[in-house]
């Protein structure tokens, strides 16, 4: 690739095969309470 | 799906449905936004048309160099790849376990906030306090409703939770006991507003608690202009050094400083600025949300300045952190590699399903902005029978249930935005406020951004 950077691998499709263990936390419960930001949870089946 | 934007230098393109995001030239951001532009991709597009459409600006050799990145990276599924996940979000699960619990331990409040959405803490006029026992029946609730799930969250919200402490102690001690009986992992957080802090509490609260959220809105002038106490007086200068006792003795982690920003300060930029400044790393400051013809409200005509804060915000968060003054901004974290699964971020917050609020009289509601509202009122821990048509209405609810979502490049990252503000301002929780979507956007676009700076310094 001559021009083009990319960042990061496409995770998000492979995700969709083993992801929903459902362990992560509620995205309401780490400082948001009034505004949805989930994609800045993390993982737990990762984390772990 | 493709967005290109770009933010001064700093040319991108994000491919939504790989979740990809490239940094590009100036040239091929031109020619992949003629692309989205048209409606096109790179199959049904031959190179003579981007040659015939821009040589004009750039030579043959360049566009044509161009044109190969953009076919590799389109070949290799990472731009305009195919969007997989409507299936997916129609066979999402249902009667999902109950995995997080929001405690309203107390509706009352030793501030009067403006702003505050459960009406300066009295929740409509009901100034009260849980009981313990009712606390403890909480967590028996959560524990059945639970089912396999090992990790239960469950947060002390107010009112003021400091208010009611010795009944969160002893609603902690209790779950403690009960998680062994029944392997589970309790995590305990508490949101205050600071007044009540002490040495006591302190200790117990970072012996206790996986997370502190501490409410303070910025500046003491923009703080004190609404978070004000009973007298009418600010609070800023009673709490400050409390919060940063906290968040020293946190060492630093595992806590939000977080305040809101209001149409009162739309130069909050400044403010979040001002809690970097107090020592505070860890940060967030989050738009108000309000019924519109609020004072304070957030209006269409003020987006241009807050995209602008946004963008001053980020530019100064890159430098500080760069310059060894890290901060985090709650909402420019993106974690691009490990960020949640596809699942998670097709079903959103999981109010009403996996996450519900129980109010201090023991009546369960969806999440912690609906406590109050009759007609979403789930059931009371006397029964503990949750009402399954509300329960089916949420959990039905997705990215994919919600048209205006459909062709948003930040759907995967806010999963929708939140139910009860689309409720609040548009009466259904299928349609988004536009406003916090059109925040949410930039917000994404600036943490992408700064994703780009970074990855630049680690070359």
């Amino acid at each position: 690739m001559k021009r083009i950077k990319t960042l990061n691998q496409a995770t998000l499709k492979k995700s969709a095969a083993k992801g929903g263990c459902g362990e992560c936390q509620t995205s309401c419960q780490s400082a948001c309470k009034t505004s949805c930001t989930v994609a800045n949870q993390k993982c737990e089946s990762q984390k772990a | 799906m493709v967005h290109v934007f770009h933010i001064k230098e700093k040319y991108l393109a994000l491919d939504v449905n790989s979740g990809c995001v490239h940094v590009l030239d100036e040239l091929c951001y031109d020619v992949l936004k003629y692309l989205c532009d048209e409606g096109k991709t790179p199959e049904d597009t031959h190179i003579q048309e981007i040659c015939d459409r821009f040589q004009d600006r750039y030579a043959v050799s360049d566009l044509e160099e161009a044109w190969g990145d953009i076919l590799e990276l389109y070949e290799s599924e990472t731009l305009f790849s195919r969007d997989d996940y409507a299936e997916i979000a129609g066979k999402l699960k249902r009667n999902s376990p109950v995995k997080a619990m929001c405690l309203h331990v107390a509706h009352d409040c030793n501030l009067r906030c403006a702003y505050c959405f459960a009406d300066e803490g009295a929740y409509h006029n009901r100034r009260e306090l849980m009981s313990v026992e009712t606390g403890k029946k909480a967590m028996d609730f959560l524990i059945q409703a639970s089912g396999k799930r090992r990790n239960l969250e469950v947060d002390f919200f107010g009112g003021e939770p400091l208010m009611n402490f010795q009944m969160v102690k002893e609603v902690v001690e209790y779950a403690r006991e009960q998680e062994k009986i029944h392997d589970k992992n309790f995590r305990f957080t508490i949101t205050t507003n600071g007044i009540l802090l002490n040495d006591e509490n302190i200790a117990y609260i970072n012996k206790e608690m996986s997370n502190v959220v501490l409410s303070l809105d910025g500046r003491k002038e923009t703080n004190d202009k609404v978070r004000c106490r009973i007298d009418g007086s600010g609070s800023y200068d009673s709490i400050v050094k409390k919060l940063q006792k906290v968040a020293e003795s946190r060492n630093q982690d595992n806590y939000y400083v977080r305040g809101t920003f209001t149409r009162y300060n739309l130069d909050f930029s400044k403010d979040v600025l001002h809690l970097a400044d107090l020592g505070f790393k860890q940060t967030s400051v989050e738009p108000v949300v309000s019924e519109p013809e609020a004072p304070y409200a957030i209006r269409e005509e003020d987006l241009p300045q807050i995209y602008q804060e946004y963008e001053n915000l980020v530019e100064e968060y890159i430098t500080r952190r760069k310059e060894g003054k890290w901060f985090n901004f709650f909402h420019f974290m993106i974690d691009l590699e490990q960020g949640p699964c596809v699942i998670k971020r097709l079903s959103g917050c999981g109010a009403g399903c996996e996450y519900l609020a129980v109010a201090p009289n023991g009546d369960i509601y969806p999440c912690h902005q609906f406590v109050g509202t009759e007609e979403y009122k789930m059931g009371n821990l006397e029964d503990g029978i949750l009402d399954q048509e509300i329960r089916n209405h949420f959990e039905s609810c997705n990215v994919y249930t919600k048209p205006k979502c459909r062709d948003c490049f930040a759907k995967f990252y806010c999963s929708g935005g939140c139910m009860a503000n689309a409720c609040l301002l548009n009466g259904d929780i299928n349609e988004p406020h536009e406003i916090s979507c059109m925040l949410q956007r930039k917000r994404v676009e600036c943490s992408l951004y700064a994703k780009a700076v970074e990855a630049e310094w680690e070359e």
